[in-house]
């Protein structure tokens, strides 16, 4: 694996030293010339990729093909207003159909299943991720997408799904629209269920097997590495196997940046090393977790990764959606001078995650009359909503009300038990 | 002829009237007319009071937020049809009405009213001899 691992970071380092004027800079800047890589053992020589180098680079600053190659593009939410890009060559698309199959196999997908995908089609990866890497397979799949709950219990009844792939809280609505429906989960064909997206606990998965009576099976990806795919569980689910031919993972501590002694828990980064559209190196993913080198009951020797205890920076997973309070203080900013005071709240409800905010009315936002303050509620509800892709309950406040705080504003209150 | 109408924003918690009463109270600012606007989540309450600069320093240093707004008071006799009379001038004229208040006692009615142009609306009451109350006598209400 090493030999493998070392073959291709070397070709990966030389594309992207001749190809991308800004990560070249950056090696320059540290001394580094693509001699100096020689192997992964010289990989912590490498600097750094961070989401901001991306939002720097906007939109194709990275990528190391021009866009005659590119053959798709993704996006996923920035920090700021702008999305993350990222871009796939015939070949990308191949390699991540193929890690997604692995993945599906490895969590006793065949292929006379048929296969309902329930993540989100479009920029988002999960959708198409999924759908490319199960047909790959072999297997049926049914390309629904999120939502119209009615419908997806419909087909899984019709179709006899057998396998069922969404986030794990949109599994647990699902569960609950069976249960008021009076539909007993065994008269359904599910058996295995692929979920990520967001952070779920053992005692999440434990309830969604109870619920739907399947296997659930945790996956893992990000659309700046490839999407998802990147690592998945196998059938004994004891952490995801990481397809570390083709992303190198490193764990680092997120203040220092060094490596961690092995099996310490970290900062997750990775190294893309058989990309050609936007490969990265040492990208941050800012998912903590630790690394698991022993082999596997499966058999498999491929590290594991444990499921993701946390991030090392702001962002909230909501309903699959990344949110990063940043956003949200931008919105407010562009319609008010001043920094405006407020404050996000985070619960779920019945499975659901819902998202309020309050803001502060202060006075660059008061009106004598009510219409406009209605008006001002609603577009700051409609541009959230178009930032974000979320519906965010917006309450307007009275100054005060929100907490101050000495050092860093709170801006979050995540009352989820995830 | 401009009357200073103070506007404060409130959250539908309770005690919120009563502490801004209770800050002009102590502030000797004494309140002539007043009215609340209200939606389910929040309020505006829009105040005439004696001295309308101090009562806009005064709630803002108790930290609430508060704005001023220019209105007209309208004096019409206290009988039927009065009302009636102004208001279908004033429309006549192409003037709408944001919101309006009124009190009456004896034989006047005091209308504070929040015309779309205040300048015009005053124009048009004055042509047309209806009353507009001053400014300095609102406050002493």
């Amino acid at each position: 694996m090493l030999a493998i691992q070392s073959e291709r970071l070397v070709e990966t380092v030389k594309r992207i030293y001749h190809n991308v004027a800004y990560y070249r800079d950056k090696m320059q800047q540290a001394g580094l010339t693509p001699f100096d890589i020689k192997g992964v053992e010289d990989l912590h020589k490498l600097p750094f990729t961070t989401k901001s180098d991306l939002r720097d680079n906007y939109p194709f600053g990275l990528f190391t093909v021009p866009m005659s190659e590119i053959v798709r593009l993704h996006a996923s939410s920035g920090t700021t207003g702008k999305p993350t890009v990222v871009g796939y060559t015939r070949k990308d698309i191949n390699m991540w159909a193929e890690v997604v199959t692995r993945s599906l196999c490895m969590a006793g997908v065949h292929k006379n299943d048929i296969v309902q995908i329930a993540y989100g089609y479009g920029l988002f990866t999960g959708g198409l991720g999924i759908h490319y890497g199960t047909e790959n397979l072999g297997a049926s799949v049914i390309p629904i997408s999120g939502g119209n709950t009615q419908k997806q219990i419909q087909l899984m009844q019709d179709f006899n799904s057998s396998v069922l792939c969404c986030t794990p809280s949109y599994a647990l609505y699902i569960s609950d629209v069976l249960n008021e429906a009076g539909i007993d989960p065994e008269t359904l064909n599910l058996r295995v269920g692929i979920f990520g997206a967001e952070p779920w606990s053992e005692a999440m998965r434990k309830e969604i097997e109870r619920k739907l009576k399947l296997r659930a099976i945790d996956i893992y990806g990000l659309s700046e590495i490839v999407g998802p795919g990147v690592s998945c569980e196998c059938e004994y689910q004891q952490g995801m196997h990481v397809h570390e031919d083709h992303f190198i993972p490193e764990i680092i501590d997120p203040i220092t940046l060094k490596p961690v002694t092995d099996g310490e828990v970290g900062e997750l980064v990775f190294s893309t090393i058989t990309k050609e559209g936007i490969p990265l190196l040492r990208y941050r993913t800012r998912d903590l977790t630790r690394l698991i080198y022993d082999k596997c009951s499966c058999g498999r020797t491929l590290v594991r990764m444990e499921k993701c205890k946390g991030r090392s920076d702001d962002m909230l997973i909501i309903r699959g959606v990344n949110v990063f309070p940043s956003q949200i203080e931008s919105v407010l900013l562009e319609m008010s001078e001043t920094e405006p005071h407020y404050l996000l709240i985070v619960e779920r409800e019945n499975t659901l995650d819902t998202l309020s905010l309050m803001v502060e009315v202060q006075e660059q936002f008061f009106s004598d009359e009510i219409r406009k303050l209605q008006d001002l509620r609603k577009r700051i509800t409609h541009k959230l909503e178009s930032t974000l892709g979320l519906t965010v309950d917006v309450k307007l406040v009275e100054p005060k009300t929100i907490e101050r705080t000495a050092g860093k504003a709170k801006r979050v209150i995540d009352k989820r038990n995830i | 002829m401009l009357i200073k109408q103070i506007s404060v924003f409130l959250e539908n918690k309770s005690g919120r009237l009563n502490e801004v009463s209770q800050v002009l109270g102590e502030a000797e600012i004494n309140i002539s007319a007043f009215s609340v606007a209200d939606t389910s989540e929040f309020g505006i309450l829009r105040l005439i009071v004696s001295d309308p600069d101090k009562a806009l320093d005064v709630l803002h240093e108790h930290g609430f937020t508060v704005s001023q707004t220019d209105v007209v008071c309208l004096s019409c006799p206290n009988q039927a049809g009065a009302l009636a009379k102004a208001l279908k001038i004033l429309s006549k004229n192409e003037i709408s009405i944001e919101y309006l208040y009124a009190l009456s006692m004896g034989d006047a009615a005091s209308v504070i009213l929040k015309p779309n142009d205040v300048e015009r609306c005053i124009e048009v009451l004055k042509k047309n001899k209806l009353e507009l109350i001053k400014a300095s006598d609102l406050y002493k209400i």
